[in-house]
């Protein structure tokens, strides 16, 4: 694992147009000082949002009073301890279990799919949906595809299911939906977060309009954002401006790839085929319509009603005391940073992790292990 | 998981796509996006399913940061094997027509 240097981050930032760069970095310390407070925070929820912030060292040309915290923006990482015991207890009940590569190290209460696939369970690991369908076409027995990740990936889902699949395939659903975390982030009673940056290809498919309600209700505004560089210092300086102006708005600073109503194939399919429901996010809380469950009428495709899941037996095993020390649940709230953990680094590395933060590409924890987490030119230039 | 990756679409066989990404072929699915597609245009793509046809004077913009990630990442760079894995999810391409 080689963290590219301090330095490298820095000519990085560059490689895009300097001048605009400088520019919107100026923008940014200007708008924070008009604001007046500190910290100031914000909140993007989004892991390509992070990975960009921390592989680019934006947080390098943040001024000091701006804090950029990462919220429940990692689908893996909100996964719940349950959902994956259910992949597990299926798995190790004999039945072949396919599923993203990022989740198969998260473990549920006792283990992981990985540990399960060691001890010889038939775990697989798929790129898409349609890889699964195609592995139970292929095969004689149940397959189980375990389906992670927010509404961009749920429409995937979806169009697999309606596009037709073979009787022995089943979907065990742990499809997450962004929007009703936000506002439970926004209603805890110790946020901070004066407004959030809103991912830019999740918004692809529900369109900007659906954070318009949230803005007005919570009294908080949302940009959604691209990912190059360029992209999420010209969202923040946007958002600022709307945190300076007390502007409960919704600004699309990403019309390439965004519209206000978003892709209405894609939400048509999404809808016939999930149904909000809720539930709880790992180490956030229970989020009411935060889960994206099959209707009534996929239940002959939903695992969870075709096969009898028994988790007794993970239950049974206690947690490990690493496991209550992790602070993944705060990290992702935004309350605490990757380095408040007494594990970070130490006892949980990436190629060890404790917490689902440190297993995902997309987890605040790994981003910050792999990248260098919080880069301060300015102290590393006096050294 | 958040980040979707355009290609240029090669040809289509009803809702399947031929896609390149920088010169490997793969085949996307096409139920989801809500613009008609043709061959010539760029896609952005998620887990095998093209989500949104991009416009043709969006394209330079919408390529530089992936251009730029695969150029310089090493093989640990977290940005560029969530890239790399979006361009794994499309179905490699094969001869025969079918699913």
């Amino acid at each position: 694992m080689s963290a590219p240097s301090r330095e490298a981050q820095a000519r990085q930032l560059r490689f895009r147009d300097p001048a605009e760069a400088r520019a919107l970095a100026a923008r940014i310390a200007q708008l924070t000082e008009q604001i007046g407070r500190d910290p100031v925070a914000v909140m993007h929820v989004c892991g390509s949002h992070e990975q960009a912030i921390a592989r680019f060292g934006l947080r390098a040309v943040f001024p000091k009073a701006l804090d950029v915290i990462m919220g429940p923006g990692c689908p893996v990482c909100v996964t719940d301890v349950p959902e994956i015991d259910e992949a597990l207890a299926l798995a190790e009940a004999g039945v072949r279990v396919a599923t993203y590569g990022d989740i198969l190290r998260v473990r549920g209460s006792s283990r992981s799919l990985a540990d399960a696939k060691a001890a010889g369970a038939r775990v697989e690991v798929v790129y898409s949906v349609t890889q699964a369908v195609e592995l139970a076409r292929a095969s004689e027995g149940p397959l189980v595809f375990f389906a992670t990740g927010f509404e961009t990936t749920a429409v995937a889902t979806a169009a697999a299911l309606l596009a037709g699949t073979p009787p022995n395939f089943s979907v065990l659903s742990a499809h997450k939906y962004i929007p009703p975390a936000m506002e439970i982030v926004a209603e805890m009673p110790d946020t901070r977060v004066e407004g959030f940056l809103a991912a830019g290809h999740a918004a692809t498919i529900t369109g900007a309009r659906v954070f318009e309600a949230f803005a007005a209700r919570h009294r908080l505004p949302v940009v959604v954002a691209g990912f190059e560089p360029l992209d999420v210092l010209a969202g923040l300086a946007r958002l600022l401006e709307l945190v300076r102006d007390g502007r409960a708005e919704v600004a699309n600073m990403y019309p390439r790839c965004v519209t206000r109503e978003g892709n209405r194939v894609a939400q048509e399919q999404l809808w016939r085929v999930f149904r909000p429901m809720g539930g709880c996010w790992r180490g956030i809380a229970h989020v009411p319509n935060g889960n994206l469950r099959l209707r009534d009428e996929w239940a002959h495709v939903d695992a969870r009603r075709r096969f009898d899941i028994d988790l007794a037996p993970l239950r049974a095993d206690a947690p490990s005391g690493l496991l209550r020390q992790c602070r993944c649940g705060d990290i992702r709230a935004g309350l605490a940073r990757p380095s408040d953990c007494a594990l970070f680094g130490r006892a949980c590395t990436a190629d060890a992790p404790v917490g689902a933060c440190m297993v995902s590409s997309e987890g605040t924890c790994r981003i910050w292990a792999q990248y260098g987490g919080h880069p301060d030119l300015e102290t590393e230039a006096q050294q | 998981m958040c980040l979707g990756v355009p290609g240029r679409v090669i040809e289509i066989d009803g809702l399947l796509a031929t896609v390149d990404f920088w010169g490997v072929r793969r085949q996307v699915r096409l139920d989801v996006v809500d613009e008609p597609v043709a061959a010539g245009d760029y896609v952005l793509n998620h887990v095998g399913f093209a989500i949104r046809r991009i416009h043709e004077s969006e394209i330079e913009t919408t390529l530089a940061l992936y251009e730029q990630l695969l150029r310089e990442a090493d093989e640990d760079d977290l940005m560029a094997a969530d890239v790399r894995g979006e361009v794994e999810a499309s179905a490699k391409r094969r001869d025969k027509k079918g699913q």
